[in-house]
């Protein structure tokens, strides 16, 4: 069973993941301490006042109790002033757009494409499609936008996802604790070639990752005007690809293309 | 002279829609055939199809839901056997474009015209009875909702046949939605026919609102309405607020898509997150105007087969009322992941988590009415459990996607998929088939066959686990939703499952149907002449079943809550001398079929661009309205020879 797992939510591999996977279980524990009671008491009402049971008392004009309403009102609100708390905590704590201790944050760009995903990496001058490779253990800052449609980018695997939005950028900082390979994937269906747009999140020792970039870089391909518009093009692609020197701003004038 | 229709428009190359449209047009044909053949048509037309009372639109809305609820499972069936198929290398059987269309027309059906025609038609059905009045505030307006509803339904219809339907969702966001990225004529099918079933929703919420406000028995305060009544009072507010949002919002995107706007586009300043707030500010009410009255099903269920008041009936209506307005204050829980920032995240979290106090105050009420009571275990009261039991796991995971951080790793998976379908079902659907059993021998005067419906009822619920625990496995797995294919085949054999869960509620389905024929069939050994089968409490089982088309002979009186109850335990129906006055009835009107039929046309000409039909259309939807403006003599008397000989005749076959 426990492969079953891997990869989902629950095998979080980032510190953002494994907050919510806490946050995931210990509010399920919370509710399930009142829903199962509350089922098994429906079962065992409705059993033991059958009409066949002699035993049971017949109470037809029972319709108000003032200290059974007193409770029937409190147990839900304690139960959600308390998880209204943890809501309220953990939306500040978890805000996407909040930094994560740890230094200074490795910047991506992510552009979604019909139907592809496009990192940018502006402090490296490299780029990569529909793969993205990071450092384990630093944080990672992703700022995304969509050339087209809307598409939300999710790594299960490291947790918060957020919308791709044409013309804005949106925020999520993330951080893989250790290197592996973590599927990524759009959660908003943005058309016929959605189901293609998962790509992998690969996490490498820092020094793994900065021999990626300089290979990288002396793998050729540029991401200008004509490498970009030919890759915008609605389609998939089969394998990822890279480019080893973009135009600076790029992904600011992308941006502004979708707007204009 | 025919727009951008053409011969392109029928899929000759694609053999599962294009056997899917003959059927379709089969079925159709052969239906009118046999109607015409058998020399029903005048029946229909001066019975159904022109009437304007409340109880026969109720049953003619929820045959249409039960109708669209085959199409719309036929297309459930077809996803979850595309993805018990479509695991690693494997496509499935359904390319993408057709995919699309298939979970967006599902979506649709099944919120549209599946669930809202049979809320609309159970409360069109029991609400002027429980209040004890002959009719609703404006029947002729009922009838044109009801044919406009089967208008919207009739356009998504024809899409299958002509054209394409919607490849974007049933939520339709921009800009996937826009012209630039929906070229096709489906996002137009999509919006036509929900705008022309929308115009039917907000008058039945006009009509309904009024109704319940306006005309209640004498001595019906507010504070000895039938708990249904409250529900159906909450619903139709909700559709008045918040239909009005949808339309607009339509409207919007049709004026971005037919004459160049920007509103949701990405250039020239448009805002696709507009759209999403306004769909939402419709479309979290629209679950509550679908689940509130199902509660009120519920409510009433749960006392008559108890044999006892429910339990805390002030409890029950300020929860209601409760619900009703917050349900307007949480539109943004479906897209934290906007990007908002962390204060408003939490204000609407927290904001949804407290929908949750109301709801399990109803839950314990519930509980405390069969306490103390006397229960038979017919079949509504078995749907009323299973929903119970189920509908508390629905409103835990619906909790748990309350608190903003769970949903950013849960938006949009098929966890999220799971959960709306466990309230939708526990809740809406288990609702309106507890509503259907129950009255249905009030509406046709025979009970239906008991051991056919519980059958019904256990597929639906050991289906329903079937199909939808695998989909919360499968969304902390990371499977998200509307995905064609996958990769990761070690999720294949719980799709399966879920595939498996699918059929059983199709036999489940099978079993309702199987129900209704059997039950007509043997409709003479199980007529009901007591009018009242379950002991019931409200005034709807003091009059006879059917009840005829004036409902009540004598207007009753009532004297507290569960007013036939009180009757039934003072014994006053027998003493009373009654003294019948003669009734007036509003005649039958076409005016409902009329305007529906050039809407149709209108709505159909709008789709392909044949302006010249559109205004065709138009107009004849004016004349319609103008004509009927025009007719004085709207009402005839029931005089009292015949209503009297109605009441003897019924003491006569009472048992």
């Amino acid at each position: 069973m426990h492969s079953l797992w891997q990869s989902g939510v629950l095998d979080p591999q980032g510190p953002v993941g494994a907050a919510q996977k806490l946050i995931l279980l210990d509010a399920t524990a919370i509710m399930l301490a009142i829903v199962v009671p509350v089922i098994l008491m429906t079962l065992g009402i409705a059993w033991w006042f059958r009409s066949g049971n002699t035993r049971a008392r017949y109470w037809p004009d029972w319709e108000y109790s003032g200290p059974v309403e007193l409770v029937v009102w409190s147990i839900p609100a304690l139960v959600v002033m308390f998880l209204g708390g943890i809501a309220w905590i953990s939306s500040h704590d978890l805000d996407p757009p909040r930094p994560l201790p740890g230094g200074k944050p490795v910047e991506i760009q992510v552009v979604a494409l019909d139907w592809k995903w496009l990192f940018i990496y502006p402090d490296h001058g490299v780029a990569s499609v529909n793969r993205v490779v990071v450092p384990a253990g630093v944080p990672l800052r992703f700022t995304i936008t969509s050339a087209s449609v809307m598409n939300s980018f999710f790594v299960p695997q490291l947790g918060s996802q957020i919308y791709a939005m044409g013309g804005m950028t949106t925020q999520v900082n993330l951080k893989a604790d250790r290197p592996g390979t973590f599927p990524g994937l759009s959660a908003q269906f943005s058309g016929d070639g959605f189901s293609d747009m998962r790509f992998p999140l690969v996490a490498m020792p820092q020094a793994e990752f900065d021999d990626w970039v300089t290979k990288t870089k002396g793998a050729g391909g540029n991401l200008d005007a004509a490498g970009y518009s030919k890759l915008s093009r609605p389609g998939t692609i089969a394998e990822p690809i890279t480019f080893g020197t973009i135009t600076p701003n790029v992904f600011d004038s992308i941006i502004r293309n979708t707007v204009k | 002279m025919l727009g951008k229709l053409t011969w392109d428009a029928i899929p000759f190359d694609q053999p599962i829609p294009l056997f899917a449209s003959a059927i379709v047009i089969l079925v159709v044909i052969g239906t009118v055939a046999f109607v015409t053949l058998k020399g029903w048509v005048p029946y229909l037309w001066r019975e159904w199809i022109t009437s304007v009372d409340h109880k026969r639109l109720g049953s003619m809305y929820f045959l249409l839901g039960l109708v669209m609820l085959v199409r719309g499972f036929i297309d459930a069936l077809m996803m979850r056997s595309q993805l018990a198929l479509a695991a690693g290398d494997s496509h499935g059987y359904l390319p993408p474009e057709h995919y699309d269309q298939i979970f967006s027309a599902h979506g649709t059906i099944m919120i549209f015209f599946v669930a809202m025609p049979m809320v609309i038609g159970l409360m069109n059905f029991a609400v002027p009875l429980q209040l004890g009045v002959r009719d609703v505030a404006f029947p002729v307006l009922n009838s044109v909702s009801f044919w406009l509803t089967a208008s919207g339904v009739l356009l998504v219809n024809i899409s299958l046949v002509v054209g394409e339907f919607a490849k974007t969702g049933w939520v339709a966001y921009p800009p996937l939605s826009e012209l630039a990225y929906s070229p096709g004529v489906g996002v137009d099918y999509y919006l036509w026919g929900l705008q022309i079933s929308g115009v039917g929703t907000l008058l039945t919420g006009i009509n309904f609102t009024t109704t319940i406000l306006k005309l209640r028995a004498p001595g019906m305060g507010y504070g000895r309405m039938p708990v249904f009544c409250w529900t159906a009072l909450a619903s139709n507010l909700l559709i008045v607020a918040a239909f009005p949002i949808l339309t607009a919002t339509f409207a919007m995107l049709l004026l971005d898509r037919y004459l160049g706007f920007h509103f949701f586009t990405n250039d020239a300043g448009g805002n696709a997150m507009m759209y999403v707030n306004l769909f939402w500010a419709w479309g979290h009410p629209e679950v509550y105007i679908l689940v509130l009255p199902a509660f009120g099903v519920f409510s009433e269920v749960v006392a008559t087969f108890s044999g006892k008041s429910l339990f805390g009936y002030r409890s029950m209506v300020a929860a209601t009322l409760g619900i009703c307005v917050l349900s307007f204050m949480v539109w943004l829980h479906h897209f934290f992941t906007m990007g908002a920032n962390a204060d408003v995240n939490a204000f609407f979290g927290v904001l949804s988590m407290v929908i949750a106090v109301p709801t399990g105050v109803k839950v314990f009420n519930w509980i405390f009415t069969m306490y103390g009571g006397k229960l038979r275990f017919n079949s509504p009261l078995l749907w009323s459990l299973g929903f119970i039991c189920t509908f508390v796991i629905g409103g835990m995971t619906g909790v748990l996607l309350a608190i903003p951080p769970a949903d950013f790793v849960l938006h949009n998976s098929l966890f999220l998929v799971a959960h709306f379908h466990n309230v939708i079902i526990g809740g809406v659907v288990f609702g309106m088939m507890a509503g259907y059993t129950y009255w249905f021998p009030k509406a046709f005067g025979f009970v239906l066959d008991e051991r056919l419906g519980k059958a019904s009822f256990w597929c639906w619920l050991i289906g329903f686990y079937l199909a939808f625990m695998p989909l919360y496995a499968l969304g902390l797995m990371g499977a998200t939703r509307r995905m064609e294919h996958y990769n990761e085949t070690q999720w294949q054999p719980l799709m399966i499952v879920a595939f498996i869960g699918a059929l059983v509620i199709l036999t489940g389905i099978l079993c309702t149907i199987l129900q209704l024929v059997v039950s007509i069939r043997g409709r003479e050994a199980r007529r009901d002449r007591t009018g009242d089968p379950w002991d019931g409490r409200t005034l709807e089982w003091s009059i006879a079943s059917p009840p005829p088309p004036w409902n009540f002979s004598e207007l009753p009186h009532v004297e507290g809550t569960d007013a036939y109850w009180g009757m039934k335990q003072a014994g006053r129906r027998a003493e009373a001398q009654p003294r019948f006055t003669p009734i007036h009835l509003p005649r039958n009107s076409s005016v409902g079929i009329a305007i529906a039929f050039f809407a149709s046309f209108g709505g159909f000409a709008m789709v392909w661009h044949i302006w010249w039909l559109a205004i065709v259309g138009l107009i004849g939807v004016t004349v319609s309205a103008l004509v009927h403006g025009w007719i004085i003599d709207r009402e005839f008397e029931v005089p009292i020879e015949e209503i009297v000989a109605f009441e003897r005749q019924r003491l006569l076959e009472r048992p």
